[in-house]
């Protein structure tokens, strides 16, 4: 994205229109006024949000363990050198990584696919619709225990249910029973966070879909492109900052997912994830130092992120204020 | 599209319909029925959990699955604590105060701030707005280590009211963003006829602001309550016995021997309930809540 965090235009509201004149206030007390209703929310937002992060760069540079309080130290910078050559966490930043990249893609090629199939009318578009959204709305933790129990467990789970029931009508006697959580403990995490979160992407590429100019599609037509180049010159550009949009925001989210990994293979088998492991450090082996460190590098990490990320949402922001 | 050019063109022709009507009609049924298939399978899995929690234990622990078992409530009588284990109460209240409070305390700060962010914006308030954003983006388990041991030095670890001020600041960019979108539609010429007409502020907000964005603002509502509902990292470190919440408290379900499918599936809907219902009614400003307001 090229455009920069712009400042359009403010809403047309000015301070002379909307307060009835008032001819002894000074300025430096109007502006006030004006400023007073932001303050409570920017006042508690600074102090439960940032002041924490403050304390853990402050905390990220001492030798605390918190089963030998009396040796709390000053180290500077050593919990980093230790967090950055720790094996662990450098495997933990690479399963975030591809954790995250896995889920973000496919639920994105799912999540355009069923957005297109939904911008058309059909019989029941509105039950699909719902049916669609119904994996968004189940308590992440719940869903979570549902995939690990109800349908990996190799035992009376119903992938492999199905895997015997499907068997049993071909007349094979000894089916394949994968363990699935064991044997592919990471594509077990990304499948149950990718059906979870394609309705989030089907959600935003339809408004991107039916946010479409619809005269330019019908000129098109007449003008007889094929739906293909339609979808291709027309659509595809049209989408791409929604895209991005659904691609930012399911990283930010996907980044920090806790509940699937500590719920599903409790972080093992290789698939703790930073967070995962930065709960670990501090609350099992209560290395606080060390936990603040890694959580720092998270920090830096997602503000390369989430300066990305700003930057887009802007410029949708930007266009929606200008319209 | 091939068709196209090989449909003759009989506008107005009666008998057969034409082939290009014809397959476009074939195309779009295959289509609409590829999307049922997807929404099928999509559901499936959570209508497998309905149907199991409708089951016997050891009904719903067979290979291959059976399908047509008898149904029961037994799932749901031991969830609720008849079969001696932890009652479940005490875990939906704490969820349902951490997610009623936090909303609140959320519209509270965030109505004004959004007021002070569109009808009558400070200067730069861009940037501002974008600052609300940016401490969405931070990852929470940054900033876990600091406050669990501010709540150990204060005494607030296992006490509700710490969630409740986690889920605020949690929720408070959302509803910042969510409803700074909603005031800036109300039309600032309304405004200005009701104070040529002598209404003072409280009335404007109540009787020209309020009907405008008011859907809005339930909507915003229903999202801050879906997350602080379904939020688990910070009740699993800072809650204990006391002040466990329902996600929590559906984990600590399983580690029982024995047979359990019926029971959590039971309870996997039980829990999730509140949030389906919520979702479904606000499914249309669903995207908004989730873009953070971007997407209208």
């Amino acid at each position: 994205m090229s455009a920069p965090p712009a400042a359009p235009a403010p809403p047309a509201a000015s301070t002379e229109a909307s307060s009835p004149p008032v001819a002894s206030k000074s300025p430096a007390l109007k502006a006030w006024a004006t400023r007073a209703p932001l303050m409570p929310a920017l006042v508690f937002l600074i102090v439960v949000t940032q002041l924490p992060f403050v304390a853990t760069l402050v905390t990220s540079m001492f030798d605390w363990n918190s089963l030998r309080p009396d040796d709390r130290h000053f180290t500077g910078l050593s919990n980093y050198s230790t967090v950055l050559s720790n094996a662990e966490v450098r495997e933990s930043v690479v399963t975030t990584a591809i954790l995250t990249a896995v889920v973000v893609l496919v639920s994105i090629l799912i999540g355009l696919l069923l957005a297109l199939l939904l911008d058309r009318t059909f019989k029941g578009r509105g039950i699909v619709r719902t049916m669609l959204i119904a994996p968004f709305l189940i308590v992440p933790v719940a869903a979570a225990l549902l995939w690990k129990h109800v349908l990996y467990n190799p035992e009376y789970g119903l992938f492999n249910g199905l895997i015997n029931a499907a068997a049993g009508v071909v007349g094979i006697d000894d089916p394949v029973q994968p363990e699935w959580v064991t044997d592919m403990p990471l594509i077990a995490v990304q499948t149950a966070l990718i059906w979870q979160w394609t309705p989030f992407m089907m959600l935003i590429l339809l408004a991107g879909l039916q946010s479409r100019p619809g005269e330019l599609i019908e000129a098109a037509k007449l003008d007889g492109a094929s739906n293909w180049q339609i979808f291709r010159f027309l659509t595809l550009p049209h989408l791409r900052r929604y895209l991005e949009l659904g691609a930012l925001l399911g990283s930010i989210y996907i980044v920090q997912n806790f509940d699937a990994v500590f719920t599903i293979t409790k972080g093992g088998l290789g698939t703790a994830n930073l967070p995962y492991t930065i709960y670990e450090t501090f609350y099992n082996a209560h290395e606080y130092g060390e936990a603040s460190a890694t959580g720092v590098v998270v920090v830096i990490g997602s503000i390369a992120i989430a300066t990305f990320a700003l930057r887009v949402v802007s410029s949708l922001f930007s266009e929606e204020v200008s319209r | 599209m091939a068709a196209t050019l090989t449909a003759p063109a009989k506008s107005g022709a009666k008998g057969p319909v034409p082939q290009l009507v014809r397959q476009a009609r074939r195309r779009n049924a295959a289509l609409g029925m590829a999307a049922w298939i997807l929404g099928i399978l999509f559901v499936l899995p959570v209508v497998w959990m309905a149907l199991t929690s409708f089951h016997s234990e050891p009904d719903a622990a067979t290979n291959p699955p059976s399908l047509t078992a008898p149904l029961t409530l037994d799932g749901y009588r031991e969830f609720f604590g008849a079969g001696g284990g932890n009652s479940p109460w005490p875990p939906l209240t704490n969820s349902m105060t951490a997610s009623v409070m936090s909303t609140l305390f959320v519209l509270i700060l965030a109505f004004p701030a959004a007021y002070a962010l569109s009808i009558r914006p400070v200067k730069k308030w861009t940037d501002v707005l974008f600052f609300f954003l940016s401490t969405k983006m931070l990852p929470v388990v940054a900033g876990l280590l600091p406050i669990y041991l501010f709540a150990k030095e204060t005494n607030m670890l296992d006490n509700i009211w710490l969630l409740v001020i986690l889920y605020t600041s949690m929720n408070l960019p959302i509803a910042v963003w969510m409803m700074q979108s909603f005031l800036a539609e109300v039309p600032v010429a309304i405004i200005e006829a009701a104070q040529i007409d002598g209404a003072k502020l409280p009335t404007i907000l109540l009787r020209v602001i309020a009907p405008i964005a008011g859907p809005g603002m339930a909507a915003t509502a229903l999202i801050c309550f879906i997350f602080s509902w379904n939020e688990m990292l910070f009740a699993q470190v800072l809650t204990g016995v006391v002040a466990q919440t329902a996600p929590v408290f559906l984990t600590s379900m399983i580690t029982s021997q024995g047979l359990f499918l019926a029971k959590v599936c039971a309870a996997s809907l039980a829990i999730s309930l509140p949030v389906l219902a919520a979702g479904f009614a606000a499914q249309d400003k669903l995207v908004q809540g989730l873009s953070l307001g971007a997407v209208k």
